[in-house]
């Protein structure tokens, strides 16, 4: 399968040298929640605060000009890596905060287009993370409007039988993940979209668990404004971005309020810069937006049709894998088609902290609990899943290494 | 196996035959907690006679740690004086706050001192508390319903 050379690529994150409990090798099936660091990210971080540190658009002197320019040319790789103009690549702390800019923004204006009263609808699914679901309540809250959802199928797919029901003249908001963070599940998200955009609503996408999988594409998803984390796809923490419809961030009201975000500024009043920098408040995370920028280098120098065909590959193979152990009920679809590398699934008599626990001691980490979709989980009547999420870095020893700890797992309690 | 500190026999056997699980129709006081980072919940019947825990019920789902926990804990502060479960309590927290410095006093925790690894686990500690915040929460409001009785 691999047309990627998955032991070349581990030597390049210096994590893989690290010694688990007992000695054991480090099998990361994490990277849903956050991916590891190739050295050189953390070289590129390293070198901005060593040899260019400086505020970024401000200062005369050639520290200034430097880190401006590293700063700006981040912002270009970004643009290039979604096909977007650069002066719609918003830097944020997190694709978190590149939510709650956009629900804010909502209720900073009472101009046309992000006006929100009551009458007004807001739909969401099921399956968002937290962070794509609780901006959105809170701001349905603020002005009155109503949240509404699309459901989920039994085996894990949007339920989009009440499409035309949902998507109505009231709509103004469709804020959707692009893929699920618990389900793996990919979402027909140029559909909706263009649903949405027939009734004039406008499209958010928490592209969080694709931007770092495959190639996204921001034109062609026909969405309006796309929201992801640095940290999930190589790049550090404290960084994530927000990319807007250039008409749309000219109209949207910033968020957040400062210094760098303003064109002119009296005592009374005060006028914004334009986009990305009237949404970029205060000193930004420099060095992280630099090291984002050396992360989509070396997955655009990989390939991201290179990696999303491995990806494929170690979840088909993981599928496979999993279904084989008894007691084990895979949360999410069986089937490959539209169907991203994150598998959650839940044990016979097994709690997925216990789960965890044991694995852990194989040098296997994933991610337990609920994942921040606390609905999903009680749609699937489960108090939390394991999720086992994979990368660029993962191959098919790591899945074995999964399959087998899982089954001493089931021993270790007894089960099975 | 380092594991095996923190899976001990006794634990697995509260897992499995959790004592007091099944919430009592009579009921001082009912609370609900939940430990949000992984989702699991609890809910928790005290029926307090006097100063006297007369009754303590529970349901809810978790890991071994979190039921096996709320077991040993139902099981030791039921028939006990408000003023004893206190003490079991503060002990008991003091165990699990321990990382792994202490044993735990046997004559009063009982089956609790088989808690004692968990203390070395901090990411455990907060399931194995689950009940027994529970526990304090519930003990204190029915403490206050009987006072403004």
């Amino acid at each position: 399968m691999n047309s990627l050379d998955v032991d070349a690529i581990k030597a390049d994150f210096p994590i893989f040298a690290k010694k688990m409990r007992n000695d054991a090798r480090l099998v990361y099936l994490d990277s849903g929640a956050t991916s590891q660091k190739p050295q050189r990210v953390l070289e590129a971080e390293r070198k901005f605060y060593t040899e260019h540190n400086a505020a970024v658009h401000r200062g005369s002197h050639l520290l200034a000009e430097e880190a401006s320019t590293a700063y700006e040319g981040a912002r270009e790789i970004v643009a290039t890596f979604i096909g977007a103009s650069v002066d719609e690549v918003i830097f944020t702390k997190s694709a978190t905060e590149s939510l709650n800019l956009v629900a804010y923004s909502f209720s900073n204006t009472n101009r046309s287009s992000f006006a929100l009263s009551a009458g007004d609808e807001i739909l969401v699914s099921e399956m968002e993370h937290h962070a794509n679901l609780i901006p959105w309540q809170q701001l349905a809250k603020r002005t009155g409007a109503t949240l509404k959802w699309f459901g989920t199928t039994p085996d894990g797919r949007l339920d989009l039988s009440q499409i035309d029901s949902l998507i109505s003249e009231r709509t103004k908001i469709v804020a959707i993940t692009h893929q699920s963070n618990v389900l793996g599940t990919i979402n027909p998200v140029t559909l909706i979209a263009e649903k949405a955009h027939a009734v004039g609503a406008i499209v958010v996408l928490d592209s969080c668990q694709s931007a770092p999988h495959f190639a996204i594409d921001v034109n062609s998803l026909r969405v309006d404004f796309v929201a992801f984390s640095g940290h999930k796809m190589l790049g550090p923490t404290g960084i994530g971005v927000l990319w807007g419809r250039a008409a749309l961030l000219a109209e949207m009201e910033p968020f957040l309020y400062g210094g760098s975000m303003i064109e002119t500024v009296t005592m009374e009043s005060a006028t914004w810069a334009p986009a990305p920098r009237k949404f970029e408040a205060g000193v930004p995370n420099m060095a992280q937006a630099v090291g984002l920028g050396a992360a989509i280098d070396y997955l655009s120098a990989i390939g991201m049709e290179k990696i999303h065909a491995h990806e494929v590959a170690l979840t088909e193979y993981a599928l496979k894998g999993l279904q084989s152990i008894k007691g084990l009920q895979i949360i999410g679809p069986l089937d490959i088609a539209d169907r991203g590398g994150v598998i959650s699934f839940a044990l016979d008599q097994i709690h997925p902290h216990d789960a965890g626990q044991v694995l852990d001691q194989y040098g296997i980490a994933v991610r337990t609990g609920h994942h921040c979709a606390w609905p999903l989980m009680r749609k699937f009547g489960v108090a939390g899943t394991t999720r086992a999420s994979f990368y660029l870095y993962n191959d098919l020893a790591d899945i074995d290494a999964l399959v087998d700890g899982i089954t001493a797992t089931q021993k270790y309690f007894k089960v099975s | 196996m380092e594991l095996d500190s923190l899976y001990q026999e006794v634990i697995l056997d509260h897992y499995k035959h959790p004592l007091h699980k099944g919430l009592s129709v009579e009921k001082t006081v009912q609370v609900h907690h939940v430990n949000p980072s992984c989702g699991d919940e609890i809910t928790l019947n005290i029926l307090l006679v006097d100063d006297l825990v007369k009754d303590l019920t529970w349901d809810g789902v978790g890991c071994s740690i979190s039921q096996a926990s709320t077991s040993i804990m139902s099981d030791l502060v039921v028939g006990k004086s408000l003023d004893q479960a206190f003490l079991i309590l503060d002990s008991f927290s003091e165990l699990m706050a321990s990382k792994g410095s202490i044993t735990g006093d046997e004559a009063l925790l009982e089956d609790g001192v088989a808690l004692a690894g968990v203390s070395k686990f901090p990411a455990r500690v907060k399931c194995a508390l689950l009940g027994w915040m529970a526990f304090k929460d519930a003990a204190l409001q029915a403490k206050e319903v009987k006072q403004g009785s």
